[in-house]
């Protein structure tokens, strides 16, 4: 008899696959109680200021209009967790796109009428919505998004760069970019006569919806369910609740209705996030041997007026390369822009998108091959804290990748390959993203059939969340992975945080490995069967994840692109590429292979064709849709590979595995920069590589 | 031609006048008869009416691909279609695609190849490679059809052929590698 | 978007006649670009009729060896259509070039011409827009116009016309059959559109009531060859940053008809009458191509951010004329 295969590290075919095929999967805004109302928002049209008057008769006249909220009489809040939840509160606009009111109707189409027909006034004053470099608004924050320091030094590095035989001095800038995910942020929400509120909410972790909406509306955790069964994507921008969650649940109560919210697309840019712009100035400083002795990473950036928000986009480069000095800085101005936020490794995309440009830049100074630049800059400890790595594969995702991409054929001088019309290039950029933990509980319960459940509210939004969990429960039960049923994606189950920071199956999984063992341990110490009605066991993980670990923990990749730029066009369009991560044990390399091969692609979005312009007229992004905010096509797609390198690390979670949402982004656009600069000789230090932005350098 | 007879003089006439009408869907083979205002699309007939929540609602302007249905035997952004323009047509939803418990070979081949993750994108991109196939098979070109291939022969349908032809369903996962696998794995 | 009633016209005729007694009324065919407009409350008609199902949608061959077009045929049947593909790739060419498979199947030639601006400006209700609202202003001259026109702009509208198909009809020296109250009349396609001088709110010379009943290509002249042209952000679905459509015979060296259009430079299909005098009778080389090419386009004006265009549309016309002339 063979045996089967463990659980964990084999392809399993994600669980819910199947009624994603066949379109049963139903999503938040896909719940309609009997009696449901729609719900319709209306933006702010001034960037700063007030209202000054609403005027609903026309809209409440209209057939099937049953409410228009406002900040005259919507439900009060608490203060919220998150000041852009604040809404309808007061008379304040913060930004343009600001929810203002809500009509709620019988229909989608009732409700869109009457929010055109309102008449609503302001009280407009002058607004600020330009980064610049030398804006006065700019000051040092205390700390940068993920708790970070704002500065970090050691060492003179000033000194060490003016004395450094090979210099790099560069600033980079990345315009902002939005998350855009495939569904549109939606909830639904419905009070019953008891006073418990339930929400369906397109949502990366409905523990923390139903958090918000406790602080939000000042009632009891007992009294809200929030579900996220099936999520379309969020990419950070469904991390925290957005506005509709909170509206949702303000007019289901004031109308006593079920209410559903789904944003429209034009509405998304301005109220879910986007990833603030960054300016970024970079120096290093390197012996002749490539050896840094100076790396400076200046990062700034724009938050809203309503809350701080600091892309940290200088702190990988305080893990990346040995230096002996380094000095890695956030500035930042509140503008009256939207609210920024999380977008897929934020920090991390824009901050490696500047550094390994800039690598490559002295790879071309000293002559140096880039991958070996990297390999002789790779560092024992972390350069940061001197902690040791519990593992750093950086250099093996290097040679590993180079290898399987045919590097070490390259020619390096840049511009001498032609095909036709096309120049062709090859470009390498490293990758890095930090392991984060966040404490989870789950339980886990034996049937005496002989099956498994497993209840912990994790979120799948798309990650294959339902899967891996499973596979983990089967290998810490000895059971086969078929007999394992998880239930995730609702409040009603052991709290869980979201799916964020590349962390989720990290702490979902070891919440549910702890169940599974003590379950295990239960039942191996039991003495005949299982009762009828089963055994259960409930397990956290806050003393675990507490415990600061005493090594710096991260995952690496190395990224190879090929591209082919039109040099009659300025076009660019990508060949291949190959992506090689070193994250742990990967533990589905089916979905594992997805989210690299999907990171990778959003790094293609941010390479070529991605950016949100803010139009200095009216304070507001100008692509608000998706024929403009180019999200790349299947066409812009080519193969793209991803490997990953055996890692055993034992100094991170039961299932050894890291993070890997979020790593196939980073350093992708930079690796498809620098195969640019070496097509056409053209450094451009500005994403999008667009044929504006080309073409003058190759007339 | 003749502009003084329409093709289905049988029908009966919506008035020019009411903002509602009476009208007729067949969907994945079923006769389904609404009532629906005069702006309700063949989307939102089918997602908030009929309880069929397969298509998706990614932009409500035909700008994603994520309502694509098949119309009558061609793919088409249900969210541009008024349902009342549409009276009588016939309409295979993702729903439709499976033979009772069999999937479709595009199911099972998405499945196989892992083509989808958050699955918002999956059923538009689903009826669309099954209206591209069609199209193919019709000779339909394509902007990457080369120049001098032969008119009115099926296309084939190599790697550079599907992605230009599914261009129209965005998918912000990054399927797409995954996605055109599994249409090379279905198609002839 | 308000209400509206909705009639199925029965012939050309009754839907003429009803648009005329309705000046609210709108005719309906794809929609894609009609719906579109309606949800951003672009536009609001009354009354939407609805000529989809007249008997407009053939395509068929002229006595003199045109082809006339039917104002409801798909864009997708029209570019897969035979004699469109081997007579007149280039309106092939562009059509494929354009949108995506599922608006291809749905979309209109008569809706293609008719579809209107993707200024983002004239797409927001919020903000200004002489095109919208004629007399509000043109913030986009101020804003964003990375995307918007180089040539026969206006101080009222920079505005582009975003249709890839209209670019080849204006090479082809398609002509646009209208019916309308007053009966019928033929139009250029080259001119069917219009530069936006003081009332860019009018984007064509179409009437009020007036309906696209067909488009009808001349033959194609004797050994011409043609091809579209087009640079976008996107490696599909999406609009041209800038395009171009050729047509071109060459006999012995020389050139004996040429015909260029632009796309994504102005106001309307830009088409390029002074390179054409240059490239009549001139010997196909590149030096002419160039000289041809430069002679239009010194008529530019970009503004702050779209002096790319220009270069881009130099290269993008060379090429084509110069690919033109290898294959003949």
């Amino acid at each position: 008899m063979s045996q089967a295969p463990p659980p964990l590290g084999t392809p399993v075919v994600r669980r819910e696959g199947r009624d994603k095929v066949t379109g049963t999967a139903r999503y938040a805004a896909e719940h309609t109680p009997p009696g449901c109302l729609y719900g319709r928002p209306v933006p702010a049209t001034i960037a700063r200021g007030r209202v000054d008057a609403i005027r609903a008769e026309e809209a409440l006249a209209l057939p099937g209009v049953h409410a228009v909220l406002t900040h005259e009489n919507a439900p009060r809040l608490k203060e919220p967790d998150d000041p852009i939840l604040a809404v309808l509160q007061n008379d304040r606009v913060p930004h343009r796109g600001w929810p203002v009111a809500l009509v709620v109707a019988d229909t989608p189409e009732g409700a869109r009428a009457g929010a055109e027909s309102l008449r609503i006034t302001y009280e407009s004053a002058g607004h600020d919505v330009l980064l610049t470099e030398d804006h006065p608004g700019l000051y040092t924050p205390e700390t940068v998004n993920g708790d970070y320091p704002a500065v970090r030094e050691r060492g003179d590095t000033d000194r060490a760069f003016v004395t450094a035989p090979v210099q790099i001095d560069a600033t980079y800038t990345v315009g902002a970019l939005h998350n855009h995910p495939m569904e549109p942020h939606a909830t639904t929400a419905q009070w019953d006569e008891n006073g418990h509120l339930t929400v369906h909410d397109s949502s990366q972790g409905s523990t923390k919806v139903r958090d918000s909406l406790v602080t939000a509306f000042g009632i009891r955790p007992q009294q809200i369910t929030a579900v996220s069964e099936h999520v379309g994507g969020g990419f950070g921008s469904k991390g925290t609740p957005r506005p509709q969650t909170v509206l949702a649940a303000m007019a289901a109560r004031h109308t006593g209705r079920p209410v559903k919210i789904a944003l429209p697309r034009r509405q998304m840019a301005a109220v879910v996030g986007h990833r603030a712009p960054t300016v970024q100035h970079v120096r290093l400083g390197a012996d002749l041997d490539g050896i840094l002795t100076a790396i400076d990473h200046e990062i700034i950036t724009h938050t809203s007026t309503i809350k701080e928000f600091v892309e940290q986009a200088a702190v990988p480069t305080r893990i990346m390369y040995g230096s002996a000095t380094s000095r890695t800085t956030h500035r930042v101005v509140a503008l009256d822009v939207p609210s920024p936020s999380w977008m897929r490794a934020p920090g991390e995309a824009p901050g490696m998108y500047a550094l390994e440009s800039a690598m490559d830049e002295l790879a071309s100074a000293l002559g140096m091959d880039p991958v070996e630049l990297r390999i002789r800059n790779d560092p024992a400890n972390e350069p940061d804290s001197g902690r040791a790595f519990s593992s750093r594969g950086l250099a093996a995702c290097l040679e590993k990748g180079a290898a399987r991409f045919g590097w070490y054929d390259r020619d390096p001088r840049p511009a001498i390959r032609e095909e036709g019309p096309l120049l062709l290039g090859t470009g390498v950029a490293a990758a890095t993203y930090p392991v984060y933990i966040a404490p989870s509980s789950a339980s886990a319960h034996a049937a005496p059939d002989g099956s498994y459940r497993i209840r912990v509210n994790a979120t799948d939004i798309g990650t294959g969340a339902r899967t891996v969990l499973a596979q983990i429960a089967a290998e810490a039960l000895g059971a086969p992975v078929e007999n394992v049923r998880t239930d995730i994606g609702s409040s009603e189950l052991p709290d869980a945080p979201l799916a964020g920071g590349s962390a989720g199956t990290a702490s979902w999984g070891w919440s549910v490995h702890k169940a599974c063992t003590l379950l295990r341990r239960q039942l191996d110490e039991r003495a005949g069967p299982v009762p009828a009605d089963g055994l259960t066991v409930t397990a956290d993980t806050q003393q675990e994840t507490a415990e600061e670990s005493p090594y710096a923990r991260h995952a690496f990749g190395a990224h190879f692109a090929e591209v082919a730029v039109h040099s009659r066009t300025g076009e660019v369009r990508l060949r291949r590429m190959l992506g090689v991560f070193a994250a742990g044990r990967i533990l589905n390399p089916r979905t594992a292979r997805s989210q690299f091969i999907g990171g990778m692609t959003m790094g293609i979005g941010m390479a070529l064709t991605e950016a949100s312009t803010m139009d200095p007229v009216f304070g507001d992004f100008t692509e608000s849709d998706l024929a403009s905010y180019h999200v790349p096509a299947c066409a812009d797609v080519p193969e793209i590979e991803a490997h990953w390198i055996d890692e055993e690390d034992p100094h991170l979670n039961p299932m050894g595995s890291k993070g890997i949402g979020e790593i196939g982004i980073v350093g992708a656009a930079a690796a498809v920069g620098n195969a640019v600069r070496h097509a056409t000789g053209i450094r451009l230090r500005s994403l999008p590589l667009t044929p504006d932005t080309l073409l003058p350098y190759l007339l | 031609m003749d502009p003084s007879r329409g093709r289905d003089d049988g029908a009966q006439q919506p008035a020019a006048t009411g903002d509602r009408s009476t009208l007729t869907l067949q969907i994945n083979g079923t006769e389904r008869t609404l009532t629906l205002d005069h702006r309700t699309t063949v989307l939102d007939a089918l997602r908030e009416h009929l309880g069929l929540t397969g298509a998706k609602k990614g932009c409500d302007h035909g700008q994603c691909g994520a309502c694509t249905v098949i119309v009558d035997g061609r793919r088409a952004n249900s969210c541009l279609l008024l349902a009342v323009a549409h009276d009588g047509a016939a309409i295979t939803t993702v729903e439709g695609l499976a033979d009772g418990d069999r999937l479709h070979p595009l199911q099972e081949a998405f499945l196989d190849r892992d083509a989808l993750q958050c699955g918002y994108c999956t059923p538009g991109q689903l009826c669309s490679a099954v209206g591209m196939l069609g199209e193919a098979a019709d000779g339909f070109p394509s902007h990457a059809t080369p120049r001098r291939a032969p008119v009115s022969a099926p296309a084939p349908l190599g790697a550079d052929e599907i992605r230009e032809r599914m261009s129209g369903n965005l998918c912000r996962c990054g399927a797409y590698p995954r996605i055109v696998e599994a249409i090379e794995d279905v198609a002839p | 978007m308000k209400p509206f009633a909705y009639l199925r016209a029965r012939s050309a005729d009754e839907a003429v006649q009803e648009s005329a007694a309705r000046p609210d009324a709108v005719f309906l065919a794809g929609g894609t670009n009609l719906v579109d407009l309606m949800k951003l409350g672009v536009e609001a008609p009354e009354l939407l009729i609805d000529i989809s199902r007249l008997p407009l949608d053939q395509v068929a061959d002229t006595a003199d060896g045109g082809l006339r077009i039917g104002a409801t045929a798909r864009n997708s049947d029209l570019a897969a259509h035979p004699a469109v593909r081997t007579r007149y790739p280039v309106l092939s060419q562009a059509l494929l070039s354009g949108a995506s498979g599922q608006l291809r199947n749905t979309a209109t030639t008569g809706g293609n011409l008719l579809q209107r601006t993707r200024c983002p400006y004239f797409q927001d209700t919020s903000k200004p827009c002489n095109k919208r609202e004629p007399g509000t202003g043109c913030p986009a001259r101020d804003s964003a116009q990375r995307d918007l026109a180089v040539l026969g702009h206006s101080e009222h509208c920079v505005a582009t016309h975003p249709s890839d198909m209209a670019v080849a009809l204006s090479a082809l020296d398609a002509t646009v059959r209208l019916h309308g109250p007053d009966g019928e009349r033929t139009v250029s396609a080259t001119t069917f559109h219009r530069l936006p001088g003081d009332t860019p709110d009018r984007d064509t010379e179409i009437r009020p009531g007036e309906l696209i009943t067909e488009v009808v290509l001349p033959p194609s002249p004797d050994g011409a060859a043609s091809v579209y042209r087009k640079a976008r952000d996107r490696a599909s679905f999406a609009f041209a940053l800038a395009s171009v459509a050729a047509v071109l015979s060459v006999r012995a060296g020389r050139i004996e008809h040429a015909a260029l259009a632009f796309g994504g430079l102005a106001h309307r299909p830009w088409r390029a009458h002074a390179a054409e005098d240059v490239l009549r009778g001139a010997p196909a080389t590149d030096e002419t191509f160039e000289r041809a090419v430069d002679a239009e386009l010194t008529a530019a004006r970009p503004l702050r951010d779209n002096a790319f265009k220009v270069g881009l549309a130099r290269n993008l016309a060379v090429d084509a004329l110069a690919e033109l002339a290898a294959d003949s």
